[in-house]
């Protein structure tokens, strides 16, 4: 039965974690950050579908947008050579910019549309960039076995 | 199983005073000092000044690297450029100058930097993984199961990832794992012991700076050592002459002969690794180049452009370093450590910590910390199972 959140802090004083789904990155553009889109069975009941999938949709984009090699990555690359990159002790990145960004994404997405379905993003770069995890919880009211109810099967990531 | 009570740190609780505890336990509690990650990082490197910086538990030949450049410009710097300067110009150097500047400077960044190391696995991440992976022999413990695989399609290229057993993860396309620094390092190049340190995907802008900017230096030196010499031998009694003057220039002459052609080789092959984005690894395995008598292989990284190839590698975007040395370890009895019900024996007290980049140079957040991690932490108090 769906648990229903109405805040973070409704979760924070009434959940327990049951279990964690983790997103694996989606390797077929080469190396660039980006995650799969494929929607895991155990949110199955939790979360609609294009929810999560818009979700997982921005991040890749915003990710792109980091990693975009375009004039101003060209202009930052030189300046810095130009300086003996001495200019990455003083200056903020391009990307670290747009990580700031990604953290107030998942921060907002979290707050707006996860926690009151009593989930949770972490944000990718506290897990080095590999996964987006999930963490799911459960009403501690309904004690039920919580642990992996539903047997997370192979179908997540891959 | 039992349910577990589970605390979550609301983030905006962070930045306000509530009426509950705060996620870091006050002084009167536990006197134990707030640890950094860097003093529980897994891997075999050394951290100096609190964390930011970080080179590879051997030190390699760095210093000797360092007493060259420095001992051999040294002397040129006080032998050779007064005659030079007031024979020729002073331009010389000023030139000299520059090089050794950007020479020490890139070494000293390669050395230090994070060359793109990849944290280890959270133990859910790797049970996650176990569970996707069918392992039928796993019941043995003397039989170690082959090494998996996993295929993904890369520009049309098939391309295999392969289980790291010592970091728990599926490795990224063209990450490798050192075992010098036991640490999987994104877009590995090869661990170099001149400057002591991986060079990877972080720190090859700075490694190829400091080789090119190392050929130039030392062509330079030869250079204006060598006519230093010949100007002196026109106006003295011959070379013989001009070296008992000048006998520093003879030590310089010597060292600059034998690394001018290995470093202007290396600036050479590197050139070529640069223009198609290739790795040393790569080059070396030969994965791309058909060795394994497939000929349909190609380098799927590759822009299949010179100067796009180039650009990506030295001017692209620099990635952040997603080790959080500066972070600090989520206390054991904070209120959202708890152990968590996944059935995780408590063997160990291995706390595996991962956390937000942005920190090389960075002065440290303020003293409650947990700070780092703007989302609720859910640190996980258990340890390695398989």
């Amino acid at each position: 039965m769906a648990t229903e959140f109405h805040n973070l802090q409704e979760l924070r004083h009434s959940a327990s974690l049951a279990t964690k789904v983790f997103i694996q990155r989606d390797y077929s553009d080469g190396t660039i950050c980006k995650f799969q889109t494929k929607f895991p069975a155990e949110l199955d009941s939790r979360i609609e579908r294009s929810l999560f999938e818009e979700t997982v949709k921005t991040l890749n984009c915003y990710y792109a947008e980091a990693e975009k090699i375009g004039g101003q990555s060209y202009l930052e690359g030189c300046l810095a050579c130009a300086t003996a990159y001495i200019i990455f002790l003083c200056m903020e990145t391009r990307y670290e910019k747009i990580l700031k960004k990604i953290s107030m994404f998942i921060q907002e997405q979290n707050e707006k549309i996860y926690a009151p379905r009593g989930l949770l993003l972490t944000d990718p770069i506290e897990r080095g960039m590999r996964v987006i995890e999930i963490s799911i919880f459960e009403d501690s009211g309904s004690t039920s076995s919580s642990s992996s109810g539903s047997s997370p099967s192979s179908s997540t990531a891959q | 199983m039992k349910n577990r009570e589970y605390q979550q740190i609301d983030p905006q609780a962070l930045a306000t005073p509530t009426p509950t505890p705060p996620p870091r336990p006050l002084p009167e509690h536990k006197t134990k000092r707030a640890r950094r990650k860097w003093e529980v990082f897994p891997g075999k490197n050394r951290f100096y000044c609190d964390g930011r910086i970080i080179v590879a538990r051997q030190s390699g030949v760095l210093p000797l690297t360092l007493g060259l450049i420095l001992l051999t410009s040294g002397l040129f710097f006080i032998f050779d450029c007064p005659f030079l300067v007031k024979h020729l110009t002073s331009c010389i150097p000023a030139i000299g100058g520059v090089l050794f500047v950007f020479v020490i400077i890139s070494l000293l960044q390669t050395s230090f930097t994070d060359p793109g190391i990849l944290p280890r696995a959270t133990p859910e991440e790797a049970a996650d993984i176990e569970k996707q992976i069918d392992n039928p022999a796993a019941s043995s413990s003397s039989y170690r199961p082959p090494p998996r695989t996993k295929e993904v399609v890369i520009n049309q290229q098939v391309v295999k990832l392969k289980y790291c057993f010592t970091c728990k993860i599926f490795r990224p396309p063209r990450t490798s794992h050192c075992s010098l620094c036991d640490n999987c390092v994104e877009r590995f190049d090869h661990h170099c012991p001149w400057v002591g340190n991986c060079v990877g995907k972080r720190n090859y802008r700075f490694f190829y700076t400091f080789i090119v900017s190392l050929s130039f230096l030392t062509a330079f030196i030869f250079g204006c050592v060598t006519t230093h010499l010949a100007l002196r031998s026109q106006e003295g009694n011959g070379l013989v002459f001009a070296l008992q003057a000048s006998p520093a220039s003879a030590l310089e002459l010597v060292v600059c002969f034998f690394s001018v052609w290995s470093i202007l080789g290396l600036s050479g092959f590197h050139t070529y690794l640069v223009a198609a984005n290739l790795t040393t690894n790569e080059d070396i395995k030969g994965s791309w180049s058909g060795k394994s008598g497939n000929e349909d292989v190609g380098n799927p990284y590759s822009y299949n452009s010179l100067i796009k190839n180039c650009c990506s590698v030295l001017c692209g975007p620099m990635p952040p370093s997603l080790i959080d040395r500066r972070g600090f370890v989520p206390s054991d009895d904070s209120v959202q450590t708890s152990p968590v019900e996944i059935e995780l024996p408590a063997a160990k007290n291995d706390i595996n910590m991962v956390g937000r980049a942005v920190t090389s140079g960075r002065p440290p957040p303020p003293p409650p910390p947990v700070v780092t991690l703007q989302q609720p932490a859910i640190s996980i108090q258990s340890h390695s199972t398989a």
